[in-house]
């Protein structure tokens, strides 16, 4: 390649990657029912080079107000889906909603702090971010960097909901639903009532292996009351928009799975070690980051059926 | 047991429960290696032999979840007239508190086997050191790798974790063993307790939620002593103790355990003629 070429094809290079950034500044969201609009995040672990980009993120436009569920893996990402939401509407965002407290749903939240917004999460939620806030902000500074965890602060939410919420959003109303303890132990639901879709939160996990969090049988004996939520579609936590309740098959299969065989682990006394190592392995192919969850749910598990 | 001043300790805190193990590099040069100071302080620099024939220590290379990570402790068979082991000490090097626990073996149990769970802070190596009867120490090592299991947060499930506290739970396990060599039982004895280690923070309150753990553990069979534990912040939540022993014939079996609030834990349980 001459010199001249290479020059050429340089700052073609550089003009691409120049675009390419300016276009990161906004988050891709589709609009998947009217008004109704979601990002799929990557199948991932939270990392620098994603932006913590890993969940899954829902916006609602009313008839006067906007609602954002869950808020990303960073304030970056955060501040690019805010950006997503201008772009289309000027409407004023009146909720946060975080379905639970990972930090892939919550750690974009202070891109959001704002006069007019309120927080509305899990009663348990405040709690839960009280004590494990900080362990989080440590814990992941090494996979995301000190830039992308510097800027996150722990918002917890002030509209607390125990049982169901109504929200009103202006000639649409959502429905927030708080959940025992399941996959974590503050989750809540959000249902749109005009295009009855369901944002689950982690509730659902399609594609990416659930991970427990909370209590495995509890999260298995509420599956059918997910089940008979009269909603059309849903967005997982994690995973693509899905037709409802089909949606919940493959992970109702692995909690069984996982919990059958560990329940009589425990009971036939298998020590704990050799129980996880090969615990749910008919579940292998069928997820994406096995091997980063499964024993650690495994483990999980064990320690609560030994307590049964 | 020396006392560690812990919240002194710059604990790095690296990985959370939603980390892969896997996508942590043991970045930059190895950190100091606190072994010879810890030979000092907990062993008064007595010499040691290499003890991999008398026991093995088995933990996992790479543990899942930092927070509860298995320990075996197995002591060889013997077949000649060997000093008995009297106490292992178990030292997780790279903990904040890295005396994780100094188990008491009963003068007529012959305790063959430990098993239990700790929280690993940082990747480490583990020392197990056996002292027998005749007051020599034998030493062996493995090395995990896992991290942040002493400042992860305690109970995924607050509620359940209440209705546990103060329980203690003991299990006769059903095995081969029991039929072979009569007298030999494995059990199981578990209390549901926080181990709150001192490095948890409270978001809210920027304070470290206090430490509060189970410090001693005692194990009789009718009135002989099978096995004591004194344990640090190191035991994962709701601790767990599994283990080999001969039986005497008692038909009792009895716990006591005490924590660093001074809260006291008896229970006592028959002891079945054979597995569950």
């Amino acid at each position: 390649m001459t010199s001249r070429l290479a020059m050429h094809a340089a700052l073609i290079m550089l003009a691409m990657v120049a675009s390419a950034r300016a276009q990161q500044q906004t988050l891709a969201i589709s609009e998947i029912a009217p008004g109704v609009f979601m990002h799929q995040g990557r199948i991932a672990l939270m990392s620098s080079d994603n932006d913590g980009a890993i969940a899954n993120i829902g916006v609602v436009i009313g008839e006067q107000a906007v609602a954002v569920i869950d808020t990303g893996g960073s304030v970056r990402e955060g501040r690019q889906l805010l950006a997503s939401i201008r772009a289309r509407t000027d409407k004023p965002i009146r909720y946060v909603i975080n379905t639970h407290g990972h930090p892939d749903h919550m750690f974009g939240n202070a891109a959001f702090v704002a006069d007019g917004t309120e927080f509305v999460g899990h009663i348990r939620l405040p709690q839960a971010l009280a004590a494990r806030g900080q362990y989080y902000l440590d814990a992941f500074r090494r996979s995301m960097g000190d830039a992308l965890i510097d800027d996150v602060r722990i918002v917890p939410p002030t509209r607390l909901v125990d049982g169901e919420l109504v929200l009103d959003l202006g000639g649409r109303t959502l429905i927030v639903k708080a959940w025992p303890t399941a996959h974590s132990d503050s989750d809540v639901t959000v249902f749109d009532t005009a295009t009855k879709t369901l944002f689950a939160g982690d509730l659902v996990f399609l594609r990416h292996i659930p991970v427990l969090d909370g209590s495995i049988q509890a999260w298995l004996k509420l599956l059918d009351d997910l089940a008979a939520l009269p909603a059309e579609r849903v967005v997982p936590g994690h995973g693509p928009v899905s037709d409802w309740p089909q949606a919940l098959a493959g992970e109702r299969r692995y909690l069984e799975t996982l919990a059958a065989g560990i329940r009589k682990d425990v009971i036939d006394g298998k020590p704990i070690a050799a129980a996880t190592k090969h615990a749910a392995e008919a579940e292998r192919g069928k997820w994406e980051l096995f091997d980063d969850y499964n024993v650690r749910n495994a483990t999980a598990a064990y320690s609560q059926f030994e307590w049964e | 047991m020396p006392e560690f001043a812990i919240r002194s300790v710059c604990a790095a805190i690296l990985l959370s429960a939603f980390l892969s193990p896997h996508s942590v590099s043991a970045a930059g040069p190895e950190p100091y290696d606190p072994w010879p100071g810890l030979v000092q302080d907990i062993f008064d620099s007595r010499p040691m032999e290499d003890g991999s024939n008398l026991i093995a220590l088995e933990m996992p290379t790479r543990a899942e979840d930092a927070a509860i990570v298995p320990v075996t402790l197995r002591l060889k068979p013997t077949f000649d007239a060997r000093p008995r082991v009297v106490t292992i000490t178990l030292v997780i090097d790279q903990n904040p508190a890295p005396m994780a626990a100094k188990f008491k073996l009963g003068a007529d149990a012959n305790v063959s086997e430990i098993s239990t769970r700790v929280r690993i802070n940082n990747y480490t190596n583990v020392h197990a050191v056996a002292e027998t009867s005749d007051g020599k120490l034998h030493v062996v090592q493995t090395y995990v790798k896992a991290s942040g299991g002493c400042s992860a947060p305690a109970a995924k499930n607050a509620e359940e974790a209440k209705s546990r506290l103060g329980q203690m739970r003991y299990r006769e396990f059903a095995g081969a063993q029991n039929e072979e060599k009569s007298g030999t039982r494995e059990a199981q004895v578990m209390i549901g307790h926080p181990n709150n280690s001192g490095l948890q923070m409270d978001q809210v309150s920027q304070l470290y939620i206090p430490a509060l753990y189970v410090d001693r553990l005692q194990l009789w069979q009718d009135n002989s002593p099978v096995l004591s534990v004194e344990g640090g912040i190191s035991i994962s939540e709701d601790p767990n103790i599994r283990f080999t022993y001969v039986s005497n014939g008692a038909k009792t079996f009895r716990a006591e355990a005490k924590d660093t609030d001074g809260h006291q834990f008896r229970h006592e349980w028959k002891v079945n003629g054979s597995g569950m």
